[in-house]
């Protein structure tokens, strides 16, 4: 195949995976490893480090249209990112010493777990309002706009919620994916946080989060522009799309799809990985 | 425990401010890369590459100056390169303006917090070590 061949067939798929995943609120960057390896025989190097800047891309990108709502929490984000970016670079020391068979079961696990976790039903919590301690020495009690006007929430487990997002890097710089699911499991699940303020917030870090092992995966070659090209520009033209289209699209019957291509996809890196096939 | 100051930005006006940072950040590097492209396309599309085995970049497109003196020589793959580095340093320029309004809103604790999280960030894109 030309380069020619490759960019255009890279880039449907991507702007597929883009959508799928703008549509279906579980990002597009968890299907771009698998699908330029699987499908188009790509190295797993190579994918992640494209993956990587399809990640920033599309977190940059919705960014300006969660912050103008009024969710995200700064403070959170700012704070934790500490976590993020510090396992973020000691997972980039990491990838550049783990088998590529390894990395290929660690993410074929990664798209099991995600999915499994997807269709759960989300045990709701209710909304916190007594301070702890580190929560107001830190300033992270916050309000975010409800029907009824605003609502203030309080913030608790600060220090276990910094260790998973130290987890969260380390999985993202190691896979290329924004590991959003961590994220938002660490702030609705552990700290507590609505789950509106959850989500936007951990947008506003994977952005972040994904620049630090992306800057560290240009200076050793990861990076390759002709197949980052279509990556970047399908994955976001596609986020875009599925953003505009959210309200009418019936989003349950492309989730379902998503869920299997995630499943299908997940199954075959667990079994190349397994193999020593990648 | 001390009232804090009354801030010169809020956080929301600092929020709105930032998030059409990024829209630009985003806008200018696809700009970037969909010119590389298109040159890339025309001049090496017919090209048979080889993506399957891992050969590393060369080092021309590892480093921010062989980038900037590819451009400068108007070498496509170049141009590309330096589209995904405006856009990876898009977050970091968010970070950037975040700590600017911690400074001005006199929050030291969170000058502090923003300071860690920028410098590794920086660490990270100029030596590209980990």
């Amino acid at each position: 195949m030309t380069i020619l061949t490759i960019t255009i067939l890279v880039l449907l798929g991507a702007f597929a995976a883009g959508l799928l995943g703008s549509l279906t609120g579980l990002g597009g960057g968890l299907i771009i490893v698998p699908m330029l390896t699987l499908l188009f025989k790509v190295d797993l190097r190579y994918a992640i480090g494209a993956s990587l800047v399809s990640v920033i891309a599309t977190s940059s990108g919705a960014a300006a249209a969660y912050v103008r709502e009024g969710y995200t929490n700064v403070r959170v984000g700012i704070l934790l990112e500490v976590g993020t970016v510090i396992g973020a670079l000691v997972g980039a020391a990491l990838a550049g010493i783990t088998p590529t068979n390894v990395l290929a079961i660690l993410l074929g696990a990664v798209l099991l777990i995600t999915t499994y976790r997807a269709l759960r039903p989300r045990p709701a919590h209710a909304i916190l309002t007594t301070p702890d301690k580190w929560s107001e020495r830190l300033r992270l009690d916050s309000t975010y706009p409800t029907a009824t006007g605003k609502q203030a929430y309080s913030v608790t487990n600060v220090p276990a919620g910094l260790g998973l997002m130290f987890l969260a890097g380390i999985l993202s710089a190691l896979l290329g994916i924004g590991s959003g699911v961590v994220k938002v499991l660490a702030m609705d699940q552990m700290m507590r946080l609505p789950f509106k303020v959850s989500t936007t917030t951990s947008n506003f870090m994977i952005g972040v989060t994904a620049a630090a092992s992306a800057g560290v995966y240009l200076h050793r070659g990861y990076i390759d522009p002709t197949i980052a090209l279509p990556v970047m520009l399908g994955v976001l033209g596609g986020a875009l799309l599925g953003a505009r289209i959210l309200n009418r699209a019936n989003v349950k019957w492309l989730r379902t799809l998503f869920t299997v291509v995630v499943i299908v996809m997940g199954v075959q890196m667990l079994y190349k990985g397994i193999m020593g096939s990648i | 425990m001390i009232e804090p100051r009354e801030p010169l930005l809020t956080d929301h006006a600092v929020e709105q401010f930032v998030g059409r940072l990024l829209q630009i950040g985003v806008g200018l590097s696809a700009a970037v890369v969909i010119v590389g492209g298109v040159m890339l396309l025309v001049h090496h599309g017919s090209e048979v590459p080889n993506y399957a085995t891992f050969a590393g970049e060369p080092e021309s497109i590892r480093s921010l100056c062989g980038i900037v003196q590819g451009v400068l020589a108007a070498d496509s793959r170049s141009i590309i390169q330096f589209g995904l580095l405006l856009l990876i340093a898009t977050p970091i320029l968010r970070v950037a303006f975040t700590w600017i309004a911690f400074v001005l809103q006199r929050d030291r604790v969170y000058v502090f917090i923003t300071s860690i999280v920028l410098i590794l960030l920086l660490y990270g894109l100029i030596y590209g070590r980990a």
